[in-house]
């Protein structure tokens, strides 16, 4: 477990090194800033807009943050050849990605962890309100669905032979889910057979991300889902991620490593 | 000498190109219509800002329903236009709404049962001063499409209700510069000037001319809008039997029978209005317009 958590801190202190965070929370803090500022109708109480645009802002960089991230691991070690003194440690593969893995979800959780203590500041500035609780559900799930995502990322990065052609299907594999994903099975009862047992096997088939998605309820300020909700939701992510990474260990144990 | 050559040509260059700028800048104008156009979102989107307008128009939409909104994939369903947005409970366009707004039928199944505890299922409006939230949506929708009415009509009537009555008027003035023969618009314009301005006069003016906007756009018109004929007859009527016109209230309410889908109660108020003016004195009745 050791090894594994050194990985994990490597991959870590590699997020806070690299400028890739730095630049999405300052973009996202001068647009939110920016739109926070204009003034529609003289009217300083409008908030949910800012709150619409900086919590989409948060979504696309943790994204951003997660597939970038992940995507370059293990090619990067193969690609300097640093992977043969890795495992020559000895550390077995298994270790690797385990750790690699902790490592890209720890850092998102960090990330997030910045990005919502901005996003509670903005709201409490216009709203004066603190809603502590709604932020950290909407946080831990926004964490597990990361979760799912990196596990999918690094699947990826042992299959696909570049870093960038498996971020952009991990890209478009995710954001089609957060979009279709619920609508799969409406969308399977109005195909002919076989397609239908196709389309609804897929549906039942894919990790369902949109219901980590709960932005609505923060920017209504409605009541969140249930605690009990949010541990099926994630028992359900790490269900997933535990799938993916097993898959991936498949893939990974008798894999060539020399580019 | 040498050195300063590779200088001295970007120098050259760089005063060359400001040159052929200065000279360029105002023929380039003359090229296209674009200069004549002044707003940089439509140069920079051109007629996809449209798109973009009718989807911040729907997010204005969103907005009113805390999030509670069909999606692409329920669109039969989704509001076919913004009259549920301005229509008070009770109304006829807002129990039609209650229903249509019913979109999420049984889960079909464990997954769709389960995610409905991260969606949000319970249709409900903004209110207490929250309507406030939906602004800014309808302006970058304005901003985006001039050219769509319902923008300005939403957004004045919200802005009416908070008591910004002064942004109200500037919007729908604003509204009346990109759409000069709006009978929509003025109908709103309106009922600001005699809702809240209090001043029948201007109000009377201002419907008299909806009207006769109504009358050019929609008269010769297959299906003509009659509810917005209703809306200003309606309210015109009112107008002139306050104002003591019964003769031109009645003939108001004629006109707005012809547009309502119950007209019997209509008839009620002009033989109502009818008995009124009968049992005026003949002298004290004004002549008719």
């Amino acid at each position: 477990m050791n090894t594994v958590f050194a990985l994990a801190g490597v991959v870590v202190k590699e997020l806070y090194r690299r400028k890739d965070f730095y630049v999405l929370f300052v973009l996202t803090a001068v647009i939110t800033l920016v739109m926070g500022s204009v003034s529609f109708f003289n009217d300083a109480k409008i908030v949910r807009y800012v709150k619409e645009i900086a919590l989409l802002l948060i979504w696309v960089s943790a994204l951003v943050i997660a597939i970038g991230t992940t995507a370059r691991q293990i090619p990067a070690e193969r690609e300097s050849r640093t992977i043969f003194p890795l495992l020559a440690k000895p550390v077995t593969r298994a270790q690797v990605i385990l750790g690699k893995f902790a490592g890209c979800w720890l850092a998102c959780g960090l990330a997030l962890i910045v990005f919502y203590l901005f996003f509670g500041l903005v709201s409490a500035s216009r709203e004066h309100d603190w809603p502590l609780l709604n932020y950290v559900q909407a946080l831990w799930l926004q964490w597990m669905m990361l979760g799912i995502v990196i596990a999918f990322v690094l699947l990826g990065s042992v299959v696909f032979a570049a870093p960038s052609s498996n971020a952009t299907i991990a890209f478009v594999v995710v954001i089609g889910i957060l979009l279709l994903g619920s609508h799969l099975n409406q969308v399977a009862l109005q195909q002919p057979e076989p397609l239908r047992t196709i389309v609804y096997a897929l549906y039942f088939l894919i990790p369902h991300l949109e219901w980590y998605d709960v932005r609505d309820f923060v920017i209504y300020e409605q009541h969140l889902p249930g605690w009990t909700d949010c541990g099926l939701a994630t028992l359900y992510a790490a269900v997933y991620a535990a799938l993916l990474l097993w898959a991936t260990w498949l893939v990974f144990r008798r894999k060539p490593l020399s580019v | 000498m040498k050195r300063a050559a590779p200088y001295l040509t970007l120098l050259l260059l760089l005063a060359a190109s400001f040159t052929l700028a200065t000279v360029l800048q105002p023929r380039a104008l003359k090229w296209s219509t674009r200069g004549q156009s002044g707003s940089l979102l439509k140069v920079v989107l051109g007629d996809s800002r449209r798109l973009f307008a009718n989807q911040f128009f729907v997010q204005a939409d969103v907005t009113f329903h805390s999030g509670y909104y069909p999606s692409i994939f329920d669109q039969a369903q989704a509001p076919r236009n913004s009259r549920h947005m301005t229509a008070k409970e009770g109304e006829p366009e807002a129990e039609q709404h209650e229903k249509q707004m019913n979109f999420l039928g049984p889960p079909r199944d464990w997954i769709e049962r389960f995610g409905r505890h991260f969606l949000i299922t319970e249709h409900t409006h903004l209110h207490g001063g929250k309507e406030r939230e939906m602004l800014p949506w309808l302006q970058l929708s304005a901003e985006l499409d001039p050219q769509k009415i319902e923008t300005y009509t939403v957004a004045a009537y919200w802005l009416r209700n908070l008591g910004k009555v002064k942004e109200a008027e500037d919007f729908l003035r604003q509204g009346m510069r990109n759409n000069p023969d709006s009978y929509e618009i003025l109908f709103e314009l309106g009922r600001l000037c005699y809702e809240s301005n209090h001043d029948p006069v201007r109000a009377r003016n201002v419907w008299e001319l909806g009207l006769r906007k109504w009358t050019e756009a929609e008269a010769a018109k297959k299906n003509p809008d009659l509810f917005q004929l209703e809306q200003i007859a309606m309210n015109l009527s009112r107008l002139e039997e306050e104002q003591g016109n019964l003769v031109r209230s009645i003939q108001l309410l004629e006109l707005s029978k012809k547009a309502s889908p119950s007209p019997q109660s209509l008839q009620k108020q002009i033989n109502e209005l009818k008995q009124k003016l009968a049992a005026r004195p003949p002298a004290a009745a004004p002549q008719p317009r």
